[in-house]
């Protein structure tokens, strides 16, 4: 391949790079082309990085001049409020977390057992190859279309929209990113650690749960963290499962969440709503950006210490 | 050691290892049947209206809850053409991007400016719709779409594109939004693929004097152009199902309209606007029936994004 690229391009390399001491002037000409065209794709390329960092600054500050001025103690110690009268976000807070949380132990373990099926077992056989592109495929599907599935299979059964709803649909969410970063940590373990556990006579599933896995252990978490990351921010797969709820509420019931309540508020003519939107988006990204942060900065650590 | 000493009996070592090997392999098959299952639900959910419209539904562009009649023809163009508008803006821009990080970024910024453009792509979908709605939509119409429209809505071919009321929001500003939000995810894939291009290759083109846009043209890209197409492939998979930041601001109209500036719907916002308000039985398997349309243009776009990585791949394993 790499011998083809090269005779494959050696022609054009000719005709435009050699010298012609006859033709200096017309070589001077291509030169002073060759560099304008450098120099414009470049420029181009400076100017798409600037397009990219605009758009963030700008939303970043948006977001904090407004969240900031709707940020109060209020937002913290009251539930939402109905148009006109004070209050805050608590309800939906207490809500977002527990459905992450959830949502988050549901999913976790699944993942982590698929993806010790991927690393340890997954060399033969038909299944970890469509496994592992099936995963890859759910990592980026659709997630309103996670959120109608749980509609179907357990708010249709059980009749009502409800919290624990909300939490699978989040699972369901969970479970590939965490599937791909274990198996992709667990690869980056050594071998020979492996064979070393095997040849002490450690069995198989001893050697992964106290060997393997416990190396891979700052990978795993970094997995699971960009997971709680991702659903903590997700609105669409809540729309009809965990729907939204004006007070406090069990699990088993309706439940107010951030993401809903932002979106309802938002979209509301009510000035006191928006202001209570703007402090639900910042602090969803607040924590999103942080988690994301966290998780980077544990993950570099690991591949550093390799 | 004391663990394994104690726990020394082979033979229940040996149902415990092949106990251990089921479970994950049950749960490796889980992940499997979560995707059957969900094709299966929708189907399931979506018969009565496949049993009553037929492929009419494909062509059809009423909506029309109140007399219980749908088509699909104005939320799929809605999410075709926004995904495309967003492609349109981000290709360009993520490739321009991945250009500067792989090959003119001073290395001390190369850290700091990929995890910025990673910011990007970890900031909430539904941020960039309130953004969307109450920031930039405003600005757009009274700034830059009467201008626009001044001086482009007369064009023969291409003005009526630019026609209607200036209101902001419409289905050129979520293609818009959309870009933004798809250009961190192709550009970091962009970023990935050109850097296992093999230094050797690269250093023997600017060996023989190419100047970098020369390397990047007829070097890198040619190395890495299935990567690159995946990549894109991606993204588009992420803009075609992208839900909350479209239905703030494509404007929920259920009329086709030839105009970028008008009021369109797609797939996923009619799902977050209707479902949960919708009685009728048709209208309710109507919705499923465009999320499992959804489903399947999605599933096809990131099978194929999935099988060129995999083949750009396969062909560094071989040189390598």
């Amino acid at each position: 391949m790499m011998t083809t690229t090269l005779t494959a391009r050696s022609p054009n390399t000719d005709r435009t790079m050699s010298a012609q001491p006859s033709k200096n002037s017309r070589n001077n000409a291509i030169y002073a082309r060759r560099r304008f065209v450098n120099g414009f794709n470049m420029t181009a390329s400076l100017l798409a990085m600037g397009f990219g960092l605009f758009w963030l600054a700008w939303i970043l500050y948006t977001l904090l001049a407004h969240g900031l001025a709707g940020m109060s103690m209020d937002v913290f110690t009251k539930i939402t409020p109905p148009p006109g009268s004070a209050g805050g976000l608590i309800n939906a807070i207490a809500g977002s977390l527990k459905m992450t949380f959830f949502g988050t132990l549901l999913g976790t373990p699944i993942g982590i057992l698929a993806g010790v099926y991927l690393a340890e077992f997954g060399d033969r056989g038909w299944l970890a190859p469509a496994t592992r592109f099936i995963n890859d495929i759910l990592l980026s599907a659709p997630s309103i279309v996670i959120g109608l599935f749980i509609y179907e299979m357990y708010v249709v059964t059980m009749g009502h929209f409800s919290g624990w709803a909300g939490a699978l649909a989040l699972s369901l969410l969970v479970i590939p990113v965490v599937v791909r970063t274990t198996e992709n940590m667990l690869r980056l373990v050594p071998n020979s650690l492996r064979e070393a556990a095997i040849a002490l006579g450690a069995p198989q599933w001893k050697v992964t749960m106290y060997v393997t896995l416990r190396s891979a252990k700052a990978g795993v978490i970094t997995g699971i963290l960009l997971a709680v990351a991702r659903i903590s921010g997700e609105t669409a797969p809540l729309l009809f499962t965990a729907l939204n709820n004006q007070f406090w509420s069990g699990m088993n019931q309706p439940m107010a969440n951030l993401p809903i309540v932002i979106f309802q508020f938002a979209m509301s003519p009510y000035e006191d709503w928006h202001a209570l939107a703007w402090a639900g988006a910042l602090l969803i990204t607040l924590s999103v950006l942080t988690l994301n942060i966290v998780a980077r900065w544990l993950g570099s650590q690991k591949t550093q210490s390799h | 050691m004391e663990k394994l000493s104690n726990s020394a009996n082979p033979k229940r070592q040996m149902m415990l290892d092949s106990l251990f090997r089921v479970t994950t392999r049950f749960f490796a098959f889980l992940v499997l049947a979560l995707l059957v299952g969900i094709l299966i639900s929708l189907v399931i959910g979506a018969m009565p209206s496949i049993r009553h419209f037929g492929w009419g539904f494909l062509t059809s562009t009423e909506w029309d809850p109140v007399s219980e009649n749908f088509g699909a023809v104005v939320p799929i163009f809605g999410t075709l053409v926004t995904s495309f508008i967003a492609l349109l803006i981000g290709v360009p821009v993520s490739f321009g991007i991945a250009i500067f990080l792989t090959e003119i970024c001073p290395p001390l910024l190369k850290r700091p400016l990929g995890i910025a453009v990673e910011l990007l792509a970890g900031i909430p979908s539904i941020i960039y719709g309130m953004w969307g709605l109450f920031v930039f939509a405003p600005l757009f119409g009274d700034h830059v779409q009467p201008w626009v429209m001044e001086n482009l809505g007369e064009w023969p071919l291409i003005g009526f594109l630019f026609q209607g009321a200036p209101m902001g929001i419409g289905i050129f500003t979520a293609g818009l939004i959309l870009a933004i939000m798809v250009i961190p995810f192709i550009a970091s894939v962009m970023r990935d693929v050109f850097e296992v291009v093999p230094p050797m290759l690269k250093e023997s083109a600017y060996g023989l004097g190419g100047t970098t846009w020369e390397v990047v043209r007829n070097v890198v890209l040619p190395y890495t152009k299935t990567g690159v197409i995946g990549g894109i492939m991606l993204g588009l998979g992420r803009a075609l199902g992208e839900t909350m930041a479209v239905t703030f601001v494509i404007g929920n109209s259920t009329n086709l309209s030839t105009s970028l500036f008008d009021a369109g719907n797609s797939i996923a916002s009619a799902l977050a606007n209707e479902f949960a308000e919708a009685t009728g039985e048709f209208h309710m398997a109507a919705l499923i029936e465009l999320g499992l349309i959804l489903f399947f243009i999605t599933f096809v776009v990131l099978s194929c994004s999935k099988l060129l990585l995999l083949q750009l791949k396969k062909q560094e394993g071989r040189n390598s």
